[in-house]
């Protein structure tokens, strides 16, 4: 019951989120230079070209008519078509978005699955090998451009050793490189957010009593302090797979592969007013539900949280 | 053996016995030091004796910083070792010498038979463990117990700390409890394994007044029906002349005086426990400015020579500034008995004190 009704004020939440995003983006598109009819006409098309393009995409209207016709037909759903391809918005990002997810997913699967037992290890073994490695590794992490990782990566695992594809799409293989690529960028924050977390939560008063009252030191770090210590990781992994569901562009273009990122910068490129607004609401809905999703699994460790 | 000699003389085995603990925290080196820094250490306990009876309350009283919670760590063996270092000494649990034991066979005494309760209990619970289950996985760790068993047995142990709600209590997290209740779940928790010695730091400090007196009950029911000894911490000595069988006054790392409670409360003999006492607030002096004892407690790093409290103290004379006053065993009067006299005196009889001045000079308030 709690969680339903919590459900539906984030539902509220979001509609008010989304449309806020959408009017904002929808005038700025309009506002910053470019006319989407130059783009199609090409550089040496007529006047009349032109402004039969304009009339035809709708863009010669008044700005206020474009917006409440548009505001109406997202309404019911209808995002309509891409300017540049002819194709229904909706269907341009349902195209693309499971490469997307999946490249996010594995991105922080990979991330989390190396930051958080070595973030762990490095706040239990402080100034051990263990931790210099953690730090040297999350310091390197951070200062590594996603860019540059995914070009050596290609470069070493793809060129020198051809053990995955060069570029492409089609199986798991494909997904490997841009993935670590991706996951390897995110354990670099998890990992100090996971040492810090669990140090401080080791400080605490709650870790004497746990060790006052004989539990083993197993129990007292992992059953006691690290349930503590993984709250602000949750939330941080939940924003970066929110974040990287709008899209990887570096990634996806260093490893050509047909994601979200590309297809928005393709957009703005364009100046396919259709498509980016359907971005943007697009990538607003997705992380929005990705934060509901969350917030709820954040309630169930913490229990200090209720969902309201 | 000097273990055998004491339960000799008092005749019952001494549930807890420490002798000489001396303690230092090395705290790196100093960087300003000419030689490249001299080593900074404190000092917190400077050879502590203390003898507790089985199923005995044994308040240590002194004023913040005087090496009561280093003590009380000590016993139950949470001392962080580095930066703590066991100079010398033994704490003799059940006849048995705790310092230098080993991890895991200290592991299985605490909780177990040395138990503790902390002062303040919504930052001593775990936030996100169920009540219950902070409580049961003691029971199956210590007592072999199994979940459904342990969690029988952790019903009782609520009834036992009257904290009323049964399964429910056992299922609510810390947060959802009042301060009162969470102080329940804390004593809770460290009776839930039977043990013989509950170790109390302030376990009503941090709580209101009028929850503080029933807390203090219930420890005392709880110490008569369980039949544990109680060294209770603290630095309010009303509280403590409510409670106490036996007190000991702690002063920068050494006890200087020690006697049944109503011994020390009616005949105190070092001058640092008369001020003390004539610090109580008093009724019927009302509207009077309270006694205070000037200045502070010197800190573990610089610990005057001679008598740690000659700086404080309105009797020192020359030899305080330079000799370590001796404890010694006191019986009627000021009068200190010899050595194989003072050997004879069972524990409760026992009145020690460190002072040079005792039956030289007085104090009058």
């Amino acid at each position: 019951m709690e969680i339903l009704s919590f459900a539906l004020r984030r539902i509220g939440r979001l509609i008010v989120t989304v449309f806020l995003i959408s009017t904002i983006i929808f005038f700025v598109i309009r506002i910053i230079p470019g006319d989407p009819a130059l783009v199609i006409a090409g550089m040496d098309a007529s006047a009349e070209d032109i402004a039969a393009i304009r009339a035809k995409i709708g863009t010669d209207r008044p700005i206020m008519v474009q917006y409440f016709d548009w505001l109406w037909r997202v309404l019911r759903f209808d995002f309509g078509t891409s300017l540049t391809s002819g194709q229904p918005v909706t269907q341009l990002i349902l195209e693309r978005f499971p490469l997307t997810l999946s490249l996010a997913l594995l991105g922080i699967v990979i991330g989390i699955v190396i930051a958080v037992p070595l973030g762990i290890l490095s706040a239990v073994r402080r100034w051990s090998g263990w931790d210099y490695f953690g730090m040297a590794f999350s310091q390197i992490g951070m200062a590594i451009p996603s860019f540059w990782l995914g070009i050596l990566l290609l470069l070493l695992l793809a060129v020198r050793v051809r053990l995955f594809p060069l570029f492409g799409v089609g199986s798991f293989r494909h997904l490997v490189l841009p993935s670590v690529a991706l996951g390897l960028a995110r354990a670099a924050i998890l990992l100090r957010l996971t040492r810090a977390s669990m140090i401080e939560e080791l400080s605490k008063e709650y870790v004497i009593t746990a060790r006052s009252k004989g539990l083993t030191e197993r129990m007292v770090k992992y059953k006691h302090a690290l349930r503590n210590g993984l709250l602000p990781v949750v939330t941080i992994a939940g924003i970066q797979l929110g974040y990287m569901l709008g899209g990887a562009i570096i990634i996806e273009q260093v490893f050509s592969l047909p994601g979200l990122g590309r297809l928005f910068l393709f957009g703005v490129y364009q100046r396919d007013f259709p498509l980016i607004q359907g971005g943007v609401i697009f990538v607003a809905l997705v992380f929005s539900l990705i934060n509901f999703l969350v917030d709820i699994l954040y309630s169930v460790l913490n229990p200090r949280i209720r969902i309201r | 053996m000097a273990t055998k000699e004491t339960t000799a003389a008092t005749g019952k085995q001494a549930l807890l016995e420490i002798r000489g603990l001396d303690i230092v925290f090395e705290l790196g080196r100093d960087s300003a030091g000419p030689n490249g820094g001299s080593r900074v250490s404190a000092h917190p306990l400077r050879g502590i004796d203390l003898t507790m009876a089985s199923g005995e309350v044994h308040s240590l009283v002194g004023e913040s910083g005087s090496g009561k919670t280093v003590t009380a760590t000590s016993v139950i063996g949470l001392l962080p070792m580095p930066p703590a270092r066991i100079l010398g000494g033994e704490i003799l649990f059940e006849g048995r010498n705790l310092v230098g034991l080993p991890e895991s066979e200290r592991r299985k005494i605490r909780g177990r038979e040395i138990a503790m309760v902390f002062q303040e209990p919504a930052k001593y619970l775990n936030p996100a463990l169920r009540v219950g289950e902070q409580i049961i996985e003691m029971l199956i760790l210590h007592m072999d117990l199994t979940r459904k068993q342990a969690e029988a047995r952790a019903l009782e142990i609520l009834e036992l700390v009257e904290l009323q709600g049964g399964r429910r209590i056992l299922r609510s997290y810390p947060h959802e409890l009042s301060g009162g209740m969470k102080q329940r779940v804390m004593i809770a928790m460290a009776i839930s394994c039977d043990p013989d010695l509950l170790i109390a730091d302030e376990p009503t400090t941090a709580l209101d007044v009028t929850l503080q007196l029933q807390i203090l009950r219930l420890i005392l029911e709880l110490k008569a029906r369980l039949d544990m000894g109680i060294l209770f911490i603290s630095h309010d000595l009303g509280v403590v002349h409510d409670i106490s069988e036996r007190v000991s006054v702690i002063y920068a790392g050494k006890i200087v005086e020690s006697a049944r409670k109503e011994r020390l409360f009616a005949n105190p003999l070092h001058p640092y426990t008369l001020l003390l006492l004539a610090s109580i607030p008093e009724a019927s002096r009302r509207g009077k400015p309270l006694r205070a004892i000037p200045g502070s407690v010197p800190d573990a790093e610089h610990i005057p020579p001679g008598c740690a409290f000659h700086p404080r103290c309105p009797l020192a004379e020359d030899i305080c500034r330079t000799q370590v006053p001796p404890s010694l065993e006191y019986r009627e009067g000021t009068q200190a008995l010899p050595p194989a006299e003072a050997r004879t005196v069972t524990l409760d009889e026992s009145h020690t004190a460190a002072c040079h001045m005792i039956g030289k000079k007085w104090l009058s308030l």
